[in-house]
């Protein structure tokens, strides 16, 4: 199948489900009942009346694991084509394995030493 | 276009009923195994051994009053269900129940797009599921969702990366990001005469943290501490009530049925199996058969560990992701593209096999004297000044006592 073909039957299938989201939706509308109440349009959070703002203050670690996160998110990025094509490389090829080999080598160990420093300074650690 | 119309939408109808229903057989056979594991009877009034019970609680679902609070943020509080639902659908879209199907005179495979970069196509529905999760969180517009939302999303961001580490060292073994080209490279080992060539057995520690980094994806026990519902209410979808929160209860199940097959397809040979030298008319059916056994034990799997494990604890879970997973499948990926490029040098593969043992030896050296203690964060605790009980997540209720209650009000 060509290529328009293969990403336009998963486009269909993302219509598809929204279009089932949208039924699901109309069909609950439908036959749901709707008793408005001033105490439905509260802050149900735990049960208890909620305390504080809705979008409080949050640990400031989870910022730090985002930016870790985004780190090894884009080293998987240079990973993958790397490792779709590491394994056609011989002797004939213009780079040959053993320099493919290093350069990744060289490349995720920069990376595990930039783990290694961040587990060193403690950002990994919870408390 | 050389196929008629109703072909592709016959194979996207099929690998839909199918995963739909695996989904609602999950559901009841979870609420029937953790019954069993507890010393309960489950559900057994609808139906045969209580097989209606999960099609009765969808319809109940559709009768449930779904009320809009008043402080949410609507039209994304709306979507991101949505977004969730999608992403699962999605998802499934690239995994082969069987291989090639004669019906009707035409000859299809059981997959709806077999696209060529399948593998990424997996680990990015799997990021926009995390969309959804986290602005159901913020959009909720109430403190703990926030933070359900937040902690979920984290989760779901330190697993991802280890997992798709671990699906790098499957792609420098197989040399295709094609999902058929995985499955095809699967059919018989080159190490072992006679023996499937399932990836779990080259690769296997990259196995194991994809199998560790699926249950924390999916959110299930023992990590569903975001949502962990016997302490919690229920993390980011707590303000979401009738058919809304049935759409998130869908995609997470489906979640769970997706990652059982994405492991299935990558490390053990998805439909490959024996075909018993059966005609043709008949062998198309057993590829599918042997899809769903392996399917349906990772599915057990993730049962059973919600029946026997307690919940982790937050900090250990992080570690266990940061310092344990990411390092163990980063390593794996050199190792593998070690073992594989040294063919190329025209090295035996005994010498291989021995080296990459060599390695993993190295591996597990390198964790036993770590120490699980440590690399679980429980021996960073003594070297800062104790705190006698671990820093709120939420800000102290004092500084903001004005609280929006005319917001509130309708």
């Amino acid at each position: 199948m060509s290529f328009y073909q293969q990403y336009g039957i998963v486009a269909i299938v993302a219509v598809f489900g929204a279009l089932l989201y949208a039924v699901i939706m109309l069909v609950n509308r439908i036959m749901r009942p709707t008793i408005p109440s001033p105490l439905k349009l509260s802050v149900y959070e735990c049960g208890v009346e909620s305390e504080g703002v809705g979008w409080s203050q949050m640990n400031i670690r989870y910022y730090v694991f985002a930016f870790l996160f985004v780190i090894f998110d884009v080293e998987a990025v240079f990973i993958f084509p790397w490792a779709v094509i590491v394994g056609d490389l011989d002797a004939t090829t213009r780079i040959s394995p053993v320099f493919a080999l290093v350069a990744m080598f060289l490349f995720i160990g920069t990376l595990l030493e930039g783990l290694a420093y961040a587990w060193k300074k403690g950002v990994l650690t919870w408390e | 276009m050389d196929q008629p119309l109703w072909v592709p939408i016959f194979q996207t109808l099929v690998v839909f009923v199918y995963f739909l229903l695996v989904t609602a057989v999950l559901i009841w056979a979870e609420r029937r195994v953790v019954a069993r594991m507890q010393h309960r009877v489950g559900p057994n009034r609808v139906g045969p051994f209580g097989a209606l019970q999960t099609l009765v609680d969808g319809a109940k679902m559709f009768f449930k009053e779904d009320p809009t609070p008043g402080m949410v943020n609507n039209p994304v509080y709306t979507i991101a269900p949505l977004v969730g639902v999608i992403a699962g659908f999605l998802s499934i879209a690239v995994i082969p129940l069987g291989f090639d199907v004669t019906l009707f005179g035409e000859t299809f495979p059981l997959v709806v797009a077999d696209l060529n970069v399948g593998v990424l196509w997996i680990l990015a529905m799997g990021s926009i599921h995390v969309y959804s999760v986290f602005l159901a969180g913020w959009s909720s517009n109430s403190p703990y969702p926030l933070l359900g939302g937040i902690r979920s999303s984290a989760q779901m961001v330190s697993y991802e990366i280890a997992q798709g580490l671990a699906v790098a060292s499957v792609v420098v073994y197989a040399g295709s990001l094609r999902i058929s080209d995985i499955i095809a490279g699967q059919q018989t080992s080159t190490l072992i005469e006679g023996m499937p060539g399932w990836y779990a057995i080259p690769l296997f520690p990259a196995f194991l943290v994809f199998v560790i980094g699926m249950v924390a994806e999916a959110g299930r026990p023992p990590f569903d501490l975001a949502e962990a519902e016997g302490e919690l209410v229920g993390g980011f979808h707590t303000e979401y009530s009738g058919m809304r929160f049935g759409m998130f209860m869908l995609a997470e199940f489906m979640n769970v049925v997706t990652m059982s097959a994405i492991v299935v397809t990558l490390f053990l040979g998805g439909p490959n199996g024996p075909t018993f030298g059966l005609p043709d008319a008949i062998a198309w059916v057993l590829p599918i058969l042997w899809f769903s056994l392996k399917m349906i034990g990772f599915i057990f799997f993730f049962i059973l560990l919600r029946g026997a494990l307690p919940r982790y604890r937050y900090d250990r879970l992080m570690s266990l992701g940061w310092k344990v997973l990411i390092p163990i499948a980063l390593v794996w990926v050199l190792v593998t593209a070690g073992f594989v490029l040294l063919a190329e040098e025209g090295i035996a593969t005994t010498v291989r096999l021995v080296l990459a043992g060599a390695a993993g030896l190295l591996v597990l050296a390198l964790l036993v004297t770590a120490g699980p203690a440590r690399l679980a964060g429980a021996s960073d605790r003594p070297k800062r000044a104790p705190i006698p009980t671990p820093a709120p997540d939420r800000a102290p209720a004092s500084r903001h006592v004005e609280r929006d209650r005319e917001e509130v009000a309708p």
